[in-house]
């Protein structure tokens, strides 16, 4: 007996949703063996690590808070992965927006009556499109891979963010330590709801979701993506031009990156510092594929890679886990998802050893 | 009438004594696709030394039954009996090892190497590898296949390339040769050489499987003729006993309509596309640079352009598109207006709509679906967009208007392309582009694949869409196509263009002429510029 992977002749709606519950279910599966492995009571572990986080004190508040530049950012790169355009690189794009939005805030330190914050939207989508601009310059003038130059600008983005720090935007008053100033209240997210940490950000994802939902379902933007993606001669034929959509796609990529870094300066953690970039730019990545490349798809898919970082923070505290579960799960993840995927195009056949009844 | 007058050359196949037994027997052949079963029940003889010619119209089965002979695909039941001996073929290499030899319709050759390289690669016995070169020579030299073994493969025309194939096959000695649509990428001139060789190979005993829809070939060449429909086999006969209109009918089961081309060409009708010293240099490798093209086609006309393929038909077929631009606004001009610079967009505003040869991934986006596929061209000229939002509905009701209008038998809009025939989706898309009223409609290889009864339904709509008033020109390396449908035909050669002559007076010698007549092919060139 041996298993044959036989192709389908259309793919298959079923596993096209069914694949990332599937994977979610292995992942699970998996981990729950680490646990055991690791001499942790599997069920208990998973309990703390997936269901606690849920049911603490404002624990729907803090998903939707860590989700949001999550979601931001993977709506931005599901529109460039549909055209074909691999950025990796949004980790530098969303630091970048978080430094051109901490310039704003310091530079209007003084300011105290106007909401400085509206002016730090705009610089921070800048900054992450500045970041995105250069692999699509060097993608559209030279043909260099947009998946290397937009992964190593993420590096010099840190060092960029590094610089700043210990250099010239440093604390005059934090006692030596390598980060700037705490933005004022005017150059804050508004808080939303009371008693959480629910601000405007959250907000922000929620209508980028339905605005990148409308954008590829309803708009002919959106559908040349979709055409550049599956069939490149095919759009050079309908007349898209594949230049202006790699722009595009790292323009809006970059930008919505740029934005969830703004967001997240202004917002929970209030101030730029070296522990900024937790790698939201590389989970989104591996959300846009959990979502199906589908705005709505990557919402809920957010949700769960953001459950992954609060569970990952609870197993360090309550079953002194190292911190290295929470990347552990979401590879282990990625990697169960890409498997499954094979699914929707073929099926498995189980063949009897005898190949053939004569 | 080849084989009078020369000398036998006496190379008997391993000596092999000329019993009258089959050489290999298919019964009951079963195989299944997804969706289609390409295989049902058939059943095959062939003899030694016949010429076996296996008919039918694309998507008859044939394709499919011949990898099985060949190994490359096994069947979900049935036996390959092979010299007496139930045998089952795993693999082309197990084929090659019985004496089974196969070119195919496309060659599997490196460019970049030469002769000698490419056939070495091909062959896995380390003995036969020696002495390679002075062995093409004496084969190719005994069968009438002439090759330099140390030319690269790229400066050889596609007729040398299928001699290489084909000496590939004769240096392991083969007992059966399968030949898959061997001359749809010759000329006509070829072709006789080609028939010639392939007499001389069955009268020493090999024999040969021919594949082809080209019912006079069959008819010169073969002496047993199995037909095939739908995946079964519908009859057997004597080919030259047989009339092609016969042959034909039992072919595609039904009596062919023929096109009414009852028009009369108007000389008095205005220019609607006007091309004016078209020269491109092509980004591929090894693709033909076009070189002082000149054409022009009235409005009611169709401009067939013949030629054998990779002679710059795709190259002019993304100028005329505007997938590549030309370098004067002027070079090209549509109803007066200069469009060489606009790009496909700006072409279809101005009355431009073009049917690719390559379906899938370029007229068509497989995994989308015909509402998409129909908004992929249409969006412009049927006013599906509106300040850049998609109008579903008028774009559904778009893509029913081309299902009914040119019977393409799908489900509906949102089946996806890919659920389609080959010949369904070329009505789809011939359909899709001629609904567009457009007044220039450049096609590529309208009936490429397409069975014969889609093939006549296209061409009745080309022909229609000319009696609108439309320019159309056709690229199509099926001369019977141009001549059947086309009022004038012009020939491409090595990135240059004939001059246009009426069908009327055109032989089909003065055409084969043309086709070949320019010495070599522009890969040479492209090499000698590298």
């Amino acid at each position: 007996m041996r298993l044959e992977i036989v192709p389908r002749g259309e793919r298959s709606r079923l596993w096209a949703y069914g694949s990332p519950i599937l994977a979610i279910a292995l992942t699970l599966l998996t981990t729950l063996m680490i646990f055991a492995v690791l001499g942790k009571d599997p069920l208990e572990s998973l309990r703390v690590m997936w269901i606690d986080p849920l049911t603490a004190r404002r624990g729907i508040s803090e998903l939707f808070v860590k989700g949001a530049p999550i979601i931001m950012i993977a709506v931005g790169l599901s529109l460039g992965f549909r055209a074909n355009v691999w950025n990796i690189g949004a980790e530098g794009q969303y630091v970048m927006g978080a430094i051109f939005a901490t310039g704003v805030a310091l530079y209007f330190y003084d300011v105290e009556t106007f909401p400085v914050w509206v002016l730090m939207i705009p610089a921070g989508i800048l900054g992450g499109m500045v970041w995105g601009a250069i692999p699509a310059f060097l993608k559209t003038q030279f043909n260099a891979s947009e998946i290397l130059t937009s992964l190593m600008l993420t590096y010099v983005a840190n060092l960029a963010l590094l610089y700043l720090v210990v250099g010239p935007w440093k604390d005059p008053e934090g006692y030596g330590f390598p980060q700037t100033r705490l933005l004022t209240a005017a150059a804050s997210s508004p808080h939303l709801i009371p008693g959480t940490r629910i601000h405007l950000g959250v907000v922000a994802a929620v209508i980028i979701v339905i605005l990148g939902w409308f954008l590829l379902s309803k708009s002919l933007l959106g559908f040349k993506l979709k055409v550049a993606g599956q069939a490149p001669r095919a759009a050079a034929y309908a007349g898209f031009s594949t230049k202006s959509l790699t722009w595009l796609s790292l323009l809006v990529g970059g930008g919505l990156s740029g934005l969830a870094g703004m967001f997240e300066v202004a917002g929970p953690i209030g101030q730029l510092t070296p522990a900024l970039p937790t790698g939201y730019g590389f989970t989104a990545i591996i959300v846009a594929f959990l979502g199906r490349l589908h705005p709505v798809g990557v919402f809920f898919g957010g949700l769960v890679l953001a459950l992954s970082y609060l569970g990952g923070e609870k197993a360090q505290i309550a079953l002194g886990l190292p911190a290295a579960v929470t990347k552990i799960n979401q590879g282990i993840l990625l990697f169960y998802l890409l498997g499954c995927d094979l699914l929707i195009r073929y099926r498995l056949r189980v063949v009897p050893s005898k190949r053939r009844a004569a | 009438m080849a084989l009078t007058g020369q000398r036998e050359a006496g190379r008997m196949p391993g000596g092999q004594p000329l019993v009258r037994s089959p050489l290999l027997i298919l019964s009951g052949i079963v195989k299944q696709f997804p969706g289609c079963l390409a295989n049902d029940h058939v059943d095959l003889a062939i003899m030694p030394g016949e010429i076996h010619a296996l008919l039918g119209e694309n998507g008859a089965g044939k394709s499919t039954l011949v990898k099985i002979i060949y190994g490359v695909q096994q069947p979900d039941a049935g036996e390959i009996v092979w010299q007496g001996t139930s045998t089952v073929i795993g693999s082309p290499s197990m084929a090659r090892n019985l004496g089974i030899g196969m070119v195919f319709q496309h060659f599997s050759l490196f460019e970049a190497l030469t002769v000698a390289e490419n056939i070495a690669l091909g062959i896995n016995d380390k003995k036969l590898r020696k002495d390679l070169t002075a062995r093409i020579v004496e084969v190719s030299g005994a069968y009438g296949l002439p090759l330099d073994p140390h030319r690269a493969v790229h400066d050889l025309s596609v007729g040398e390339r299928q001699r290489i194939e084909i000496v590939r096959c004769l240096l392991q000695k083969p007992k059966l040769l399968i030949m898959d649509e061997p001359t749809s990428v010759l000329t006509p001139q070829e072709v006789e050489k080609l028939f010639a060789t392939l007499r001389r190979l069955a009268a020493e005993g090999c024999a040969i499987l021919y594949i082809s829809h080209k019912l006079d070939e069959i008819r010169a060449l073969c002496e047993k003729a199995t037909i095939m429909r739908l995946g079964r086999v519908v009859a057997e006969c004597d080919p030259r006993q047989e009339s092609a209109k016969r042959l034909a009918e039992m072919m595609i089961g039904t009596s062919l309509k023929a096109p009414v081309h009852g028009r009369q060409a108007d000389e008095g009708a205005a220019t609607r596309l006007s091309v004016r010293n078209l020269n491109i240099k092509s980004d591929q490798q090894f693709g033909t640079d076009l070189k002082g093209i000149s054409f022009e086609v009235k409005a009611g006309e169709i401009l067939g352009i013949g030629g054998i393929a990779g002679n710059g038909q795709n190259e002019l077929m993304a100028a005329l598109s505007g997938e590549t631009l030309a370098e004067e606004p002027g070079t090209i001009s549509l109803d007066g207006v200069a469009v060489g610079k606009l790009g496909p967009d700006g072409r279809r505003a101005s009355g431009g709509c073009f049917v690719p040869e390559e379906r899938n991934g370029h007229g068509a986006v497989r995994d989308m679906t015909l509402a998409e596929n129909a908004l992929l061209s249409g969006y412009r000229r049927r006013g599906l967009v509106q300040i850049g939002v998609i109008d579903d509905s008028r774009t559904t009701t778009f893509a029913g208007e081309v299902i009914r209008g040119f019977d393409v038998r799908t489900t509906g809009p949102k089946a996806e392309a890919r659920s389609l025939s080959g010949g369904n989706l070329q009505k789809f898309i011939v359909g899709r582009e001629i609904l567009q009223k457009p007044a220039l409609l450049v096609v590529a290889q309208p009936t490429w694949g397409v069975d014969a009864g889609a093939a006549s339904a296209i061409h009745q709509a080309l022909l229609d869409l000319a009696a609108q008033g439309a320019a159309i020109v056709i690229i199509s390396q099926d001369l019977d196509e141009i001549m059947s449908i086309a009022d004038r035909i012009a020939v491409i050669a090595g990135g240059r263009l004939s001059p246009a002559m009426p069908v009327a007076s055109a032989t089909v010698e003065e055409i084969g002429r043309l086709m070949g007549g320019i010495p070599i092919t522009a890969g040479a060139e492209a090499s000698d510029a590298a």
